[in-house]
């Protein structure tokens, strides 16, 4: 595949988003057509098809979009920052810290008490328990050691997936369903509040994202060379992860574990792109929010009425898409594309 | 221009440089040599501040350079490391990079300036009609060009070379020092280069410091420096020095065992 210009691929991404919304809002089981679909929200509130659109169906897009943009923008900061096209988001532990933290607060029955926000928050505050001794166990005199953060984040993630194996094993057969569903990942979420913090959160990243562009363009040629071209690494760094940390932490707090999407979007789009990030931070936002969306269409869809975890969707297309992709590539003799 | 004063540092509990002193003077072409692991490519790292002095300190233009910004360095000082960039990015983006120090806080992308003083330094290095290329798919000679272009684009009053000629055939040799060494007349840059052969050293350098063991053993102009009583000394090797017929400038021969053998036999 060729490197593309921006003015091609900004509206392709953009299309391939559309319609990856148009088509969720149209698919599910009570089957409303495309046509009568804007008919309807204009019609307003009253209609029970205006409910399923705006209540059911909506809320998912919207989360999807957040979530899908959030994960791919985080991998391409990881990938970017760590110059190891092998990690995202999920490689630091940070989601086996969200996976733990769900599982107490589920075993714990704490989502009793407060139905809306305990899962979501005891989510985040399992990412935050595993970000920070990450962050501060690595910092050596000021210095943050990427190397360091790569090996303990497997490790954490290790240690706390055998902590949930440990409280599934423990743990009651309804709330062994919980804990599984809530780990296989899902789009489902009755706050809208909610759904709205994380698209905020994730827009305010993508835009303060492109503060980093040049310095994550100069770091791809290696720390030295970006202290060379005049970049303060050390502060970059610090300040990347915390972001990367920040986007995947309120993703999985809220959706669970949906894997492949930051590993996979950002290298399929870094093959059409390059290396620059200032074309790769908006299209992987726009593609990972599309593949999200479409996924998860398919996942309501594909054995209806069972809906299956999107995380598993995400795992059979995405990964099947880029093995066939990178096999063409090699088929056709080229080389390099990505880190 | 670089004032070194004192300098001790090293990585970690390793301590390779010490109490360097080195003064290099604006518009000078300064090379420093030295055996392998003598500590020359940690002089230049100290100034790029890639190793942080334990003692002493290093001025550029008179302020410490510990109280400057990365960025402001950087417009400052241009280096053309031994790194080789291993992604795909044509010349153009690669020298386009070395405008990032004058980026301005909300400046994402670079200006028709930033594209003009690219355009201008690939064609002063002569890669002009590469520009399209992939920097993986160039040879080892054109990538030392692009680098010495992407130093260029930072409009640097200094530019660091370390060993840029490792790896090339003379033709190369010849023509990268040949272009460094018009910048340095022409547009007035200082340059301070790494150089392992001597007698490159010896033909294009103002001036020389020989490293060794950490220390600076001699500093001078290249007839100075370049006497086989100090060579042999740091270097443990035999040689012998003779003068270049055309530039009247030192040149160094290695002596072989076996002729050192059969001169010892003979006398």
């Amino acid at each position: 595949m060729n490197r593309r210009p921006m003015r091609f691929l900004l509206p392709v991404a953009c299309l391939f988003l559309a319609a990856a919304a148009v088509t969720a809002m149209a698919s599910g089981s009570a089957g409303i057509p495309l046509k009568r679909i804007f008919m309807i929200i204009l019609e307003g509130k009253g209609t029970p098809e205006y409910g399923i659109l705006m209540d059911i169906r909506l809320p998912r897009v919207v989360l999807g979009f957040a979530v899908g943009g959030a994960l791919s923008l985080a991998g391409v900061m990881l990938q970017g920052m760590f110059r190891n096209p092998l990690v995202e988001p999920y490689t630091l532990g940070i989601s086996g810290g969200g996976a733990l933290g769900a599982a107490l607060c589920i075993v714990f029955k704490l989502h009793y008490l407060l139905p809306i926000t305990a899962l979501p928050a005891s989510g985040f505050l399992g990412s935050c328990l595993v970000v920070v001794p990450l962050y501060f166990l690595n910092m050596r005199q000021n210095v943050l050691r990427m190397q360091g953060i790569l090996l303990t984040g497997v490790m954490t993630s290790f240690i706390s997936s055998s902590l949930v194996f440990l409280i599934l094993a423990i743990s009651k057969t309804d709330e062994l369903h919980s804990i599984v569903f809530w780990i296989m990942g899902s789009l489902e979420e009755p706050s809208w509040m909610l759904i709205l913090i994380v698209a905020a959160i994730a827009l305010a990243c993508l835009l303060l994202s492109y503060f980093f562009a040049p310095v994550l363009n100069a770091l791809s040629l290696g720390e030295e060379e970006a202290v060379h071209l005049g970049i303060d690494t050390e502060r970059a760094k610090k300040q990347l992860f915390l972001m990367a940390s920040l986007l995947t932490g309120i993703s999985v707090s809220l959706t669970g574990i949906i894997g492949f999407v930051g590993l996979i979007v950002p290298h399929f789009v870094r093959m059409m792109t390059g290396y620059d990030h200032r074309r790769l931070f908006i299209i992987s936002f726009l593609t990972g929010a599309g593949f999200l969306i479409f996924c998860d269409t398919l996942a309501r869809t594909a054995l209806s009425p069972i809906e299956l975890p999107v995380g598993v969707i995400t795992g059979i297309l995405g990964g099947s898409v880029f093995i066939y992709v990178l096999t063409r590539r090699h088929m056709s003799g080229r080389s390099g594309g990505s880190l | 221009m670089i004032e070194i004063k004192g300098l001790t540092c090293g990585y970690g509990e390793k301590t390779i440089l010490h109490d360097v002193d080195l003064s290099v003077k604006k518009g000078q072409f300064f090379g420093i040599i030295g055996p392998n692991g003598s500590g020359k490519t940690t002089i230049l790292r100290a100034i790029t501040r890639l190793v942080k002095p334990v003692k002493g300190s290093i001025f550029l233009d008179g302020v410490d350079m510990k109280e400057l910004h990365f960025s402001d360095v950087a417009k400052k000082i241009a280096v053309v490391s031994q790194n080789m960039p291993l992604i795909a990015m044509t010349v153009r983006e690669f020298v386009l990079l070395g405008r990032i120090p004058y980026y301005k806080k909300l400046q994402f992308y670079e200006r028709d300036e930033d594209a003009a003083i690219a355009g201008k330094v690939m064609e002063l290095t002569g890669i002009g009609h590469l520009k399209d290329s992939l920097m993986s798919e160039m040879s080892a000679g054109e990538v030392q060009l692009a680098f010495i272009a992407r130093g260029l684009a930072q409009q640097p009053k200094v530019l660091l070379l370390d060993e840029p000629t490792s790896h090339l055939d003379i033709t190369h040799q010849a023509g990268i020092l040949d272009l460094v060494k018009r910048l340095n007349r022409q547009e007035g840059l200082t340059v301070i280069i790494i150089l392992h052969d001597l007698n490159l050293a010896s033909e294009y350098c103002d001036s020389l410091a020989l490293v060794g063991d950490g220390r600076i053993r001699k500093t001078g102009r290249p007839g100075d420096v370049l006497d086989y009583k100090t060579i042999e000394d740091v270097y443990k090797t035999v040689v012998v020095v003779r003068q270049n017929p055309l530039s009247m400038k030192p040149f160094v021969m290695i002596v072989s065992e076996e002729v050192r053998e059969k001169c010892e036999n003979g006398s």
